[in-house]
Protein backbone atom coordinates (compact mmCIF):
# COMPACT_ATOMS: atom_id res chain seq x y z
CA UNK A 1 0.00 0.00 0.00
CA UNK A 2 2.68 2.48 0.76
CA UNK A 3 4.64 1.57 -2.48
CA UNK A 4 1.63 2.53 -4.04
CA UNK A 5 1.26 5.62 -2.28
CA UNK A 6 4.86 6.71 -2.99
CA UNK A 7 4.28 5.87 -6.30
CA UNK A 8 0.94 8.67 -6.53
CA UNK A 9 3.34 10.82 -4.89
CA UNK A 10 5.70 10.62 -7.05
CA UNK A 11 3.82 11.06 -10.30
CA UNK A 12 2.11 13.54 -9.21
CA UNK A 13 5.64 15.34 -8.64
CA UNK A 14 7.04 14.44 -11.78
CA UNK A 15 3.76 15.73 -13.45
CA UNK A 16 3.73 18.84 -12.02
CA UNK A 17 7.43 20.04 -12.16
CA UNK A 18 6.74 19.17 -16.03
CA UNK A 19 9.28 17.02 -16.49
CA UNK A 20 10.79 17.73 -20.22
CA UNK A 21 10.69 13.85 -20.74
CA UNK A 22 7.02 13.53 -20.12
CA UNK A 23 6.34 16.79 -21.71
CA UNK A 24 7.93 15.37 -25.27
CA UNK A 25 6.61 11.96 -25.08
CA UNK A 26 3.12 13.13 -24.15
CA UNK A 27 3.34 15.78 -27.06
CA UNK A 28 4.12 12.97 -29.42
CA UNK A 29 1.19 10.89 -28.43
CA UNK A 30 -1.59 13.45 -28.95
CA UNK A 31 0.51 14.38 -32.08
CA UNK A 32 0.01 10.84 -33.52
CA UNK A 33 -3.10 10.44 -32.30
CA UNK A 34 -4.76 13.80 -33.56
CA UNK A 35 -3.57 13.15 -36.38
CA UNK A 36 -4.53 9.57 -36.93
CA UNK A 37 -8.21 11.43 -35.78
CA UNK A 38 -7.95 13.72 -38.16
CA UNK A 39 -7.11 11.30 -41.62
CA UNK A 40 -9.77 8.81 -39.99
CA UNK A 41 -12.53 12.36 -40.23
CA UNK A 42 -11.96 13.04 -42.85
CA UNK A 43 -12.64 9.38 -44.54
CA UNK A 44 -14.73 8.30 -42.16
CA UNK A 45 -17.21 10.68 -41.90
CA UNK A 46 -17.99 10.73 -45.76
CA UNK A 47 -17.90 7.05 -45.83
CA UNK A 48 -20.31 6.56 -43.07
CA UNK A 49 -23.22 9.20 -45.13
CA UNK A 50 -22.10 7.33 -48.31
CA UNK A 51 -23.32 4.24 -46.99
CA UNK A 52 -25.94 5.12 -45.36
CA UNK A 53 -27.70 7.27 -47.98
CA UNK A 54 -26.02 4.87 -51.01
CA UNK A 55 -27.90 2.00 -52.71
CA UNK A 56 -25.40 -0.25 -53.92
CA UNK A 57 -24.99 -4.16 -54.36
CA UNK A 58 -23.27 -5.89 -50.82
CA UNK A 59 -23.99 -2.36 -49.09
CA UNK A 60 -25.37 -4.49 -46.35
CA UNK A 61 -22.42 -6.98 -46.08
CA UNK A 62 -20.12 -3.98 -45.98
CA UNK A 63 -22.20 -2.09 -43.26
CA UNK A 64 -21.38 -5.76 -41.25
CA UNK A 65 -17.91 -5.83 -41.81
CA UNK A 66 -17.72 -2.18 -41.00
CA UNK A 67 -18.77 -2.95 -37.55
CA UNK A 68 -17.18 -6.38 -37.44
CA UNK A 69 -13.99 -4.50 -38.12
CA UNK A 70 -14.40 -1.87 -34.70
CA UNK A 71 -13.55 -4.53 -33.13
CA UNK A 72 -9.99 -4.98 -34.66
CA UNK A 73 -7.63 -6.01 -32.40
CA UNK A 74 -4.67 -3.26 -32.55
CA UNK A 75 -1.81 -5.69 -32.59
CA UNK A 76 -3.28 -7.63 -35.67
CA UNK A 77 -3.67 -3.85 -36.88
CA UNK A 78 -0.07 -3.22 -35.82
CA UNK A 79 1.27 -6.47 -37.35
CA UNK A 80 -0.45 -6.04 -40.86
CA UNK A 81 1.23 -2.53 -41.24
CA UNK A 82 4.57 -3.71 -39.98
CA UNK A 83 4.66 -6.39 -42.93
CA UNK A 84 3.58 -4.07 -45.56
CA UNK A 85 6.36 -1.20 -44.28
CA UNK A 86 8.69 -4.02 -43.31
CA UNK A 87 11.73 -3.76 -45.80
CA UNK A 88 10.66 -6.24 -48.06
CA UNK A 89 6.94 -5.30 -48.11
CA UNK A 90 4.77 -4.01 -50.22
CA UNK A 91 5.02 -0.55 -49.26
CA UNK A 92 8.85 -1.04 -47.79
CA UNK A 93 10.50 1.37 -50.27
CA UNK A 94 8.69 4.27 -48.28
CA UNK A 95 11.26 3.77 -45.36
CA UNK A 96 8.66 4.83 -42.85
CA UNK A 97 8.73 1.68 -40.61
CA UNK A 98 9.84 2.69 -36.65
CA UNK A 99 8.58 6.10 -37.43
CA UNK A 100 5.46 8.34 -36.28
CA UNK A 101 4.45 8.10 -39.90
CA UNK A 102 3.97 4.44 -39.35
CA UNK A 103 1.98 5.07 -36.14
CA UNK A 104 0.02 7.57 -37.80
CA UNK A 105 -0.91 5.40 -40.52
CA UNK A 106 -1.47 2.07 -37.97
CA UNK A 107 -3.77 4.22 -35.77
CA UNK A 108 -5.80 5.34 -38.61
CA UNK A 109 -6.78 1.80 -39.61
CA UNK A 110 -7.49 0.84 -36.72
CA UNK A 111 -9.84 4.13 -36.14
CA UNK A 112 -11.58 4.88 -39.66
CA UNK A 113 -13.95 2.04 -39.07
CA UNK A 114 -15.09 3.04 -36.04
CA UNK A 115 -15.49 6.55 -36.93
CA UNK A 116 -17.36 5.17 -40.34
CA UNK A 117 -19.45 2.75 -38.49
CA UNK A 118 -21.01 5.05 -35.71
CA UNK A 119 -21.27 8.04 -38.62
CA UNK A 120 -23.29 5.55 -40.76
CA UNK A 121 -25.34 4.92 -38.01
CA UNK A 122 -26.30 8.07 -37.14
CA UNK A 123 -26.63 9.61 -40.30
CA UNK A 124 -28.90 6.58 -41.49
CA UNK A 125 -31.20 7.22 -38.43
CA UNK A 126 -31.35 10.91 -39.49
CA UNK A 127 -32.42 9.44 -43.37
CA UNK A 128 -35.32 7.65 -42.34
CA UNK A 129 -36.26 10.99 -40.94
CA UNK A 130 -35.39 13.32 -43.55
CA UNK A 131 -35.84 11.11 -46.77
CA UNK A 132 -38.98 11.79 -47.48
CA UNK A 133 -38.74 15.82 -46.87
CA UNK A 134 -35.43 16.07 -48.33
CA UNK A 135 -36.61 14.00 -52.05
CA UNK A 136 -39.89 16.01 -51.34
CA UNK A 137 -37.64 19.44 -51.74
CA UNK A 138 -35.52 17.61 -54.59
CA UNK A 139 -32.22 17.00 -53.42
CA UNK A 140 -30.41 14.26 -54.47
CA UNK A 141 -28.68 11.89 -53.18
CA UNK A 142 -25.11 13.84 -52.66
CA UNK A 143 -26.44 16.96 -51.48
CA UNK A 144 -28.92 14.68 -49.21
CA UNK A 145 -25.83 13.34 -47.78
CA UNK A 146 -24.07 16.58 -47.22
CA UNK A 147 -26.93 17.65 -45.61
CA UNK A 148 -27.48 14.96 -43.20
CA UNK A 149 -23.51 15.38 -42.20
CA UNK A 150 -24.11 19.18 -40.99
CA UNK A 151 -27.23 17.90 -39.36
CA UNK A 152 -26.03 14.90 -37.14
CA UNK A 153 -22.79 17.04 -36.45
CA UNK A 154 -23.61 16.45 -32.31
CA UNK A 155 -23.96 12.87 -33.25
CA UNK A 156 -20.71 12.76 -35.24
CA UNK A 157 -18.76 14.73 -32.61
CA UNK A 158 -19.29 11.51 -30.56
CA UNK A 159 -18.02 8.86 -33.36
CA UNK A 160 -14.83 11.16 -33.84
CA UNK A 161 -14.59 11.38 -29.68
CA UNK A 162 -14.83 6.90 -29.47
CA UNK A 163 -12.06 7.08 -32.66
CA UNK A 164 -10.09 9.22 -30.81
CA UNK A 165 -10.43 7.31 -27.24
CA UNK A 166 -9.66 4.40 -29.09
CA UNK A 167 -6.39 5.91 -30.72
CA UNK A 168 -5.38 7.52 -27.54
CA UNK A 169 -5.28 4.43 -25.42
CA UNK A 170 -4.62 1.65 -27.82
CA UNK A 171 -0.61 0.05 -27.36
CA UNK A 172 -0.39 -2.52 -29.60
CA UNK A 173 -0.34 -1.25 -33.10
CA UNK A 174 2.30 1.85 -31.71
CA UNK A 175 4.52 -0.47 -30.24
CA UNK A 176 4.87 -2.62 -33.69
CA UNK A 177 4.92 -0.23 -35.85
CA UNK A 178 6.98 2.24 -33.76
CA UNK A 179 9.36 0.30 -32.18
CA UNK A 180 9.02 2.32 -28.85
CA UNK A 181 11.94 4.25 -29.63
CA UNK A 182 13.07 6.72 -26.80
CA UNK A 183 12.72 10.48 -28.14
CA UNK A 184 11.18 9.07 -31.77
CA UNK A 185 8.78 6.75 -31.24
CA UNK A 186 8.28 6.64 -27.38
CA UNK A 187 4.15 7.49 -26.65
CA UNK A 188 2.39 7.40 -23.31
CA UNK A 189 0.79 4.05 -24.14
CA UNK A 190 4.02 2.32 -24.94
CA UNK A 191 6.13 4.16 -22.53
CA UNK A 192 3.72 3.03 -19.67
CA UNK A 193 3.96 -0.32 -21.03
CA UNK A 194 8.36 -0.31 -20.95
CA UNK A 195 8.17 1.29 -17.68
CA UNK A 196 6.28 -0.78 -15.72
CA UNK A 197 7.96 -3.73 -16.66
CA UNK A 198 11.45 -1.60 -15.82
CA UNK A 199 9.41 -1.41 -12.54
CA UNK A 200 10.12 2.35 -12.87
CA UNK A 201 6.24 2.64 -11.23
CA UNK A 202 5.89 6.47 -10.43
CA UNK A 203 6.95 7.78 -14.66
CA UNK A 204 4.32 5.02 -15.47
CA UNK A 205 1.56 5.90 -13.25
CA UNK A 206 2.23 9.69 -13.88
CA UNK A 207 1.87 9.17 -17.49
CA UNK A 208 -1.85 7.15 -16.71
CA UNK A 209 -2.49 9.90 -14.86
CA UNK A 210 -1.82 12.73 -17.45
CA UNK A 211 -3.95 9.99 -19.98
CA UNK A 212 -6.27 9.72 -18.44
CA UNK A 213 -6.73 13.63 -17.31
CA UNK A 214 -6.13 14.26 -20.84
CA UNK A 215 -9.22 11.98 -22.41
CA UNK A 216 -11.48 12.70 -19.77
CA UNK A 217 -10.89 16.84 -20.36
CA UNK A 218 -11.49 16.21 -24.14
CA UNK A 219 -14.71 14.22 -23.06
CA UNK A 220 -15.94 16.68 -20.98
CA UNK A 221 -15.71 19.80 -23.28
CA UNK A 222 -17.41 17.95 -26.22
CA UNK A 223 -20.02 16.66 -24.03
CA UNK A 224 -21.02 19.63 -23.01
CA UNK A 225 -20.16 21.86 -26.01
CA UNK A 226 -23.06 19.26 -27.43
CA UNK A 227 -25.60 19.75 -24.66
CA UNK A 228 -25.37 23.36 -25.26
CA UNK A 229 -25.80 23.18 -29.02
CA UNK A 230 -28.26 20.45 -28.96
CA UNK A 231 -30.39 23.13 -25.86
CA UNK A 232 -29.85 25.62 -28.89
CA UNK A 233 -30.70 23.58 -32.04
CA UNK A 234 -32.97 21.05 -30.82
CA UNK B 1 -36.54 25.31 -72.90
CA UNK B 2 -39.94 27.27 -71.31
CA UNK B 3 -41.18 25.96 -68.42
CA UNK B 4 -44.85 24.86 -69.01
CA UNK B 5 -47.48 27.08 -68.07
CA UNK B 6 -49.32 24.48 -66.27
CA UNK B 7 -48.55 20.89 -65.49
CA UNK B 8 -52.42 19.67 -64.43
CA UNK B 9 -53.82 17.76 -64.80
CA UNK B 10 -52.95 15.08 -62.46
CA UNK B 11 -53.93 12.01 -64.06
CA UNK B 12 -54.08 8.60 -62.39
CA UNK B 13 -54.95 5.54 -64.79
CA UNK B 14 -55.70 2.42 -63.11
CA UNK B 15 -53.07 3.14 -59.91
CA UNK B 16 -52.14 0.55 -57.29
CA UNK B 17 -49.57 0.24 -54.56
CA UNK B 18 -49.06 -3.27 -53.38
CA UNK B 19 -46.52 -3.90 -50.20
CA UNK B 20 -46.36 -6.75 -47.86
CA UNK B 21 -49.22 -8.59 -50.26
CA UNK B 22 -51.71 -6.13 -49.58
CA UNK B 23 -52.81 -3.40 -51.80
CA UNK B 24 -52.92 -0.31 -50.13
CA UNK B 25 -53.84 1.73 -52.99
CA UNK B 26 -56.18 -0.82 -55.09
CA UNK B 27 -56.86 0.13 -58.92
CA UNK B 28 -57.70 3.75 -58.96
CA UNK B 29 -58.08 6.25 -61.98
CA UNK B 30 -58.86 9.78 -61.39
CA UNK B 31 -58.18 13.01 -62.47
CA UNK B 32 -57.02 16.62 -60.68
CA UNK B 33 -57.39 19.38 -62.24
CA UNK B 34 -56.69 23.24 -61.82
CA UNK B 35 -58.98 24.82 -59.81
CA UNK B 36 -60.61 24.10 -56.53
CA UNK B 37 -59.14 22.57 -53.40
CA UNK B 38 -59.13 18.54 -53.64
CA UNK B 39 -59.60 16.65 -50.14
CA UNK B 40 -58.51 13.15 -50.08
CA UNK B 41 -61.03 11.76 -47.07
CA UNK B 42 -61.46 8.88 -45.27
CA UNK B 43 -60.48 6.46 -42.36
CA UNK B 44 -57.07 5.57 -40.90
CA UNK B 45 -55.10 3.33 -43.20
CA UNK B 46 -57.77 3.49 -46.35
CA UNK B 47 -54.71 4.48 -48.06
CA UNK B 48 -54.75 8.46 -48.68
CA UNK B 49 -51.04 8.92 -47.44
CA UNK B 50 -49.87 6.38 -49.95
CA UNK B 51 -52.13 7.88 -52.63
CA UNK B 52 -50.63 11.47 -52.27
CA UNK B 53 -47.06 10.13 -51.81
CA UNK B 54 -47.82 8.27 -55.27
CA UNK B 55 -49.21 11.34 -56.44
CA UNK B 56 -46.47 13.38 -55.49
CA UNK B 57 -44.05 10.91 -57.08
CA UNK B 58 -42.15 9.91 -53.81
CA UNK B 59 -43.43 6.41 -54.23
CA UNK B 60 -43.59 4.56 -57.84
CA UNK B 61 -47.15 2.58 -58.52
CA UNK B 62 -46.68 -1.13 -58.70
CA UNK B 63 -49.48 -0.82 -61.49
CA UNK B 64 -50.54 1.73 -63.56
CA UNK B 65 -49.44 5.12 -64.04
CA UNK B 66 -49.55 8.88 -62.43
CA UNK B 67 -48.54 11.53 -65.32
CA UNK B 68 -49.41 15.08 -65.28
CA UNK B 69 -51.02 16.29 -68.61
CA UNK B 70 -49.35 19.55 -69.16
CA UNK B 71 -45.59 18.39 -68.88
CA UNK B 72 -43.47 15.99 -68.34
CA UNK B 73 -40.17 14.89 -66.92
CA UNK B 74 -38.25 17.01 -64.74
CA UNK B 75 -39.62 20.22 -64.75
CA UNK B 76 -43.13 18.32 -63.28
CA UNK B 77 -41.17 17.62 -59.61
CA UNK B 78 -40.02 21.45 -59.49
CA UNK B 79 -43.46 22.39 -59.58
CA UNK B 80 -44.92 20.86 -56.48
CA UNK B 81 -44.46 20.86 -53.46
CA UNK B 82 -45.49 18.78 -50.11
CA UNK B 83 -45.97 19.17 -46.14
CA UNK B 84 -46.37 16.32 -44.26
CA UNK B 85 -48.26 15.35 -41.16
CA UNK B 86 -45.47 15.72 -39.13
CA UNK B 87 -42.67 18.35 -40.33
CA UNK B 88 -39.19 17.69 -40.79
CA UNK B 89 -37.04 20.85 -40.09
CA UNK B 90 -33.10 21.06 -40.40
CA UNK B 91 -30.79 22.13 -37.51
CA UNK B 92 -31.20 25.63 -38.89
CA UNK B 93 -32.68 28.70 -38.03
CA UNK B 94 -36.25 28.73 -39.75
CA UNK B 95 -35.20 31.13 -42.25
CA UNK B 96 -32.48 29.19 -43.17
CA UNK B 97 -34.49 25.93 -43.42
CA UNK B 98 -36.58 28.15 -46.10
CA UNK B 99 -33.11 29.54 -47.72
CA UNK B 100 -32.59 25.72 -48.35
CA UNK B 101 -35.04 24.55 -50.07
CA UNK B 102 -34.58 27.61 -52.49
CA UNK B 103 -30.86 26.68 -52.82
CA UNK B 104 -32.18 23.30 -54.06
CA UNK B 105 -34.43 24.89 -57.00
CA UNK B 106 -31.18 27.01 -57.68
CA UNK B 107 -32.83 30.52 -56.39
CA UNK B 108 -29.49 33.01 -56.36
CA UNK B 109 -27.98 33.59 -53.31
CA UNK B 110 -29.23 37.19 -53.20
CA UNK B 111 -32.89 36.08 -53.96
CA UNK B 112 -33.13 33.47 -51.46
CA UNK B 113 -33.01 35.61 -48.30
CA UNK B 114 -35.60 38.10 -49.53
CA UNK B 115 -37.99 35.28 -50.73
CA UNK B 116 -37.59 33.50 -47.63
CA UNK B 117 -38.62 36.49 -45.59
CA UNK B 118 -41.31 37.14 -47.55
CA UNK B 119 -42.43 33.49 -47.27
CA UNK B 120 -42.30 33.98 -43.36
CA UNK B 121 -44.05 36.78 -43.15
CA UNK B 122 -47.07 35.08 -45.06
CA UNK B 123 -47.30 32.99 -42.60
CA UNK B 124 -46.70 34.75 -39.40
CA UNK B 125 -43.56 33.78 -38.21
CA UNK B 126 -41.42 36.96 -39.53
CA UNK B 127 -39.97 37.52 -35.85
CA UNK B 128 -38.86 34.21 -35.38
CA UNK B 129 -36.58 34.08 -38.53
CA UNK B 130 -33.39 33.72 -36.51
CA UNK B 131 -34.81 30.97 -33.67
CA UNK B 132 -33.47 27.70 -34.67
CA UNK B 133 -36.42 25.29 -36.68
CA UNK B 134 -36.46 22.31 -34.30
CA UNK B 135 -37.32 24.60 -31.06
CA UNK B 136 -40.13 25.89 -32.30
CA UNK B 137 -43.34 24.82 -31.31
CA UNK B 138 -45.60 22.28 -33.33
CA UNK B 139 -47.90 24.47 -35.14
CA UNK B 140 -44.80 27.03 -35.81
CA UNK B 141 -42.87 24.05 -36.99
CA UNK B 142 -45.87 23.38 -39.64
CA UNK B 143 -46.59 26.91 -40.80
CA UNK B 144 -42.38 27.04 -41.37
CA UNK B 145 -43.25 23.92 -43.41
CA UNK B 146 -45.70 25.40 -45.38
CA UNK B 147 -44.04 28.50 -45.62
CA UNK B 148 -41.06 26.77 -47.25
CA UNK B 149 -43.40 24.77 -49.54
CA UNK B 150 -44.93 28.25 -50.39
CA UNK B 151 -41.63 29.75 -50.88
CA UNK B 152 -41.12 27.01 -53.76
CA UNK B 153 -43.87 28.98 -55.83
CA UNK B 154 -45.57 25.67 -56.42
CA UNK B 155 -48.16 25.49 -58.66
CA UNK B 156 -49.96 22.22 -56.67
CA UNK B 157 -49.31 21.76 -52.75
CA UNK B 158 -49.67 18.66 -51.57
CA UNK B 159 -50.83 18.21 -47.73
CA UNK B 160 -51.02 15.11 -45.81
CA UNK B 161 -52.92 15.46 -42.94
CA UNK B 162 -51.05 19.00 -42.02
CA UNK B 163 -53.41 19.20 -38.93
CA UNK B 164 -53.36 15.95 -37.14
CA UNK B 165 -50.85 16.21 -34.23
CA UNK B 166 -51.65 20.09 -33.84
CA UNK B 167 -54.55 21.59 -31.51
CA UNK B 168 -57.23 23.06 -32.62
CA UNK B 169 -55.91 26.80 -32.53
CA UNK B 170 -53.09 25.77 -34.01
CA UNK B 171 -54.79 23.50 -36.71
CA UNK B 172 -56.97 26.61 -37.51
CA UNK B 173 -53.87 28.68 -38.31
CA UNK B 174 -52.46 26.18 -40.68
CA UNK B 175 -56.26 26.14 -42.16
CA UNK B 176 -56.33 30.02 -42.77
CA UNK B 177 -52.58 29.57 -44.09
CA UNK B 178 -54.05 26.76 -46.57
CA UNK B 179 -56.50 29.31 -47.36
CA UNK B 180 -54.39 31.95 -48.27
CA UNK B 181 -51.72 29.92 -50.14
CA UNK B 182 -55.03 28.94 -52.64
CA UNK B 183 -56.08 32.78 -53.35
CA UNK B 184 -52.61 33.37 -54.28
CA UNK B 185 -53.11 30.71 -57.07
CA UNK B 186 -51.90 27.51 -55.99
CA UNK B 187 -53.73 23.97 -56.75
CA UNK B 188 -54.26 22.49 -53.33
CA UNK B 189 -54.39 18.64 -52.98
CA UNK B 190 -54.96 17.31 -49.42
CA UNK B 191 -55.69 14.66 -47.01
CA UNK B 192 -57.54 14.39 -43.70
CA UNK B 193 -59.73 12.42 -41.77
CA UNK B 194 -61.12 15.45 -40.08
CA UNK B 195 -64.57 15.79 -42.03
CA UNK B 196 -64.90 19.35 -40.23
CA UNK B 197 -61.80 20.24 -41.91
CA UNK B 198 -62.51 18.51 -45.37
CA UNK B 199 -66.27 20.76 -45.07
CA UNK B 200 -64.18 24.19 -44.35
CA UNK B 201 -61.70 23.86 -46.97
CA UNK B 202 -62.68 21.11 -49.42
CA UNK B 203 -64.47 21.92 -53.22
CA UNK B 204 -63.65 18.30 -54.53
CA UNK B 205 -63.91 15.81 -52.34
CA UNK B 206 -62.40 11.98 -52.94
CA UNK B 207 -63.53 8.92 -50.78
CA UNK B 208 -61.16 6.34 -50.22
CA UNK B 209 -62.09 3.41 -48.43
CA UNK B 210 -59.82 0.37 -48.33
CA UNK B 211 -57.35 1.71 -50.79
CA UNK B 212 -60.22 2.25 -53.16
CA UNK B 213 -61.64 5.52 -54.54
CA UNK B 214 -65.26 4.82 -53.12
CA UNK B 215 -66.77 8.47 -54.11
CA UNK B 216 -66.10 10.95 -55.37
CA UNK B 217 -68.39 14.29 -55.78
CA UNK B 218 -67.89 17.97 -55.14
CA UNK B 219 -68.15 19.06 -51.46
CA UNK B 220 -71.55 20.33 -51.18
CA UNK B 221 -73.11 17.32 -52.95
CA UNK B 222 -70.74 14.88 -51.18
CA UNK B 223 -72.06 16.07 -47.21
CA UNK B 224 -75.49 16.38 -48.44
CA UNK B 225 -76.51 13.79 -50.46
CA UNK B 226 -73.66 10.57 -50.26
CA UNK B 227 -74.10 8.15 -52.80
CA UNK B 228 -72.22 5.50 -51.29
CA UNK B 229 -72.64 3.81 -48.12
CA UNK B 230 -69.22 3.57 -47.15
CA UNK B 231 -69.23 7.38 -47.39
CA UNK B 232 -72.56 7.91 -45.40
CA UNK B 233 -71.41 5.48 -42.43
CA UNK B 234 -68.12 7.26 -42.55
CA UNK B 235 -69.79 10.80 -42.24
CA UNK B 236 -71.90 9.16 -40.00
CA UNK B 237 -69.41 8.22 -37.55
CA UNK B 238 -67.23 11.20 -38.09
CA UNK B 239 -69.89 13.94 -37.84
CA UNK B 240 -73.03 12.36 -35.64
CA UNK B 241 -75.19 15.54 -34.82
CA UNK B 242 -75.57 16.12 -38.27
Amino acid sequence: MSTLGQAFQQAFGLVASGDPDLIGIVALSLRISLTAVLLSTLIGLPLGAAIAVGRFPGRKTLIVILNALMGLPPVVVGLLVYLFLSRAGPLGDLGILFTPAAMVLAQTILILPIIAALSRQAIEDAWVEYQEQLRSLGAGRLSAALTLLWDTRFSLVTAVLAGFGRAAAEVGAVMIVGGNIDGVTRVMTTAIALETSKGDLPLALGLGIILLALVLTLNAAAYLTKEAAQRRYG
Amino acid sequence: MRAPSTILPLALDNVSFVAGGRAIVDSISCEIAAGGRTIIVGPNGAGKSVLMRLCHGLLQPTAGRVFWRGASGNAVHRRQAMVFQRPVMLRRSALANIEYALALQNVSRGERARQAQDALARVGLAHLSDRPARVLSGGEQQRLALARAWALRPEVLFLDEPTASLDPGAAREIENAIAAVHASGTKIVMTTHNLGQARRLGDDILFMHQGRLAERAPAERFFTATATTEAAAFIKGELPWT
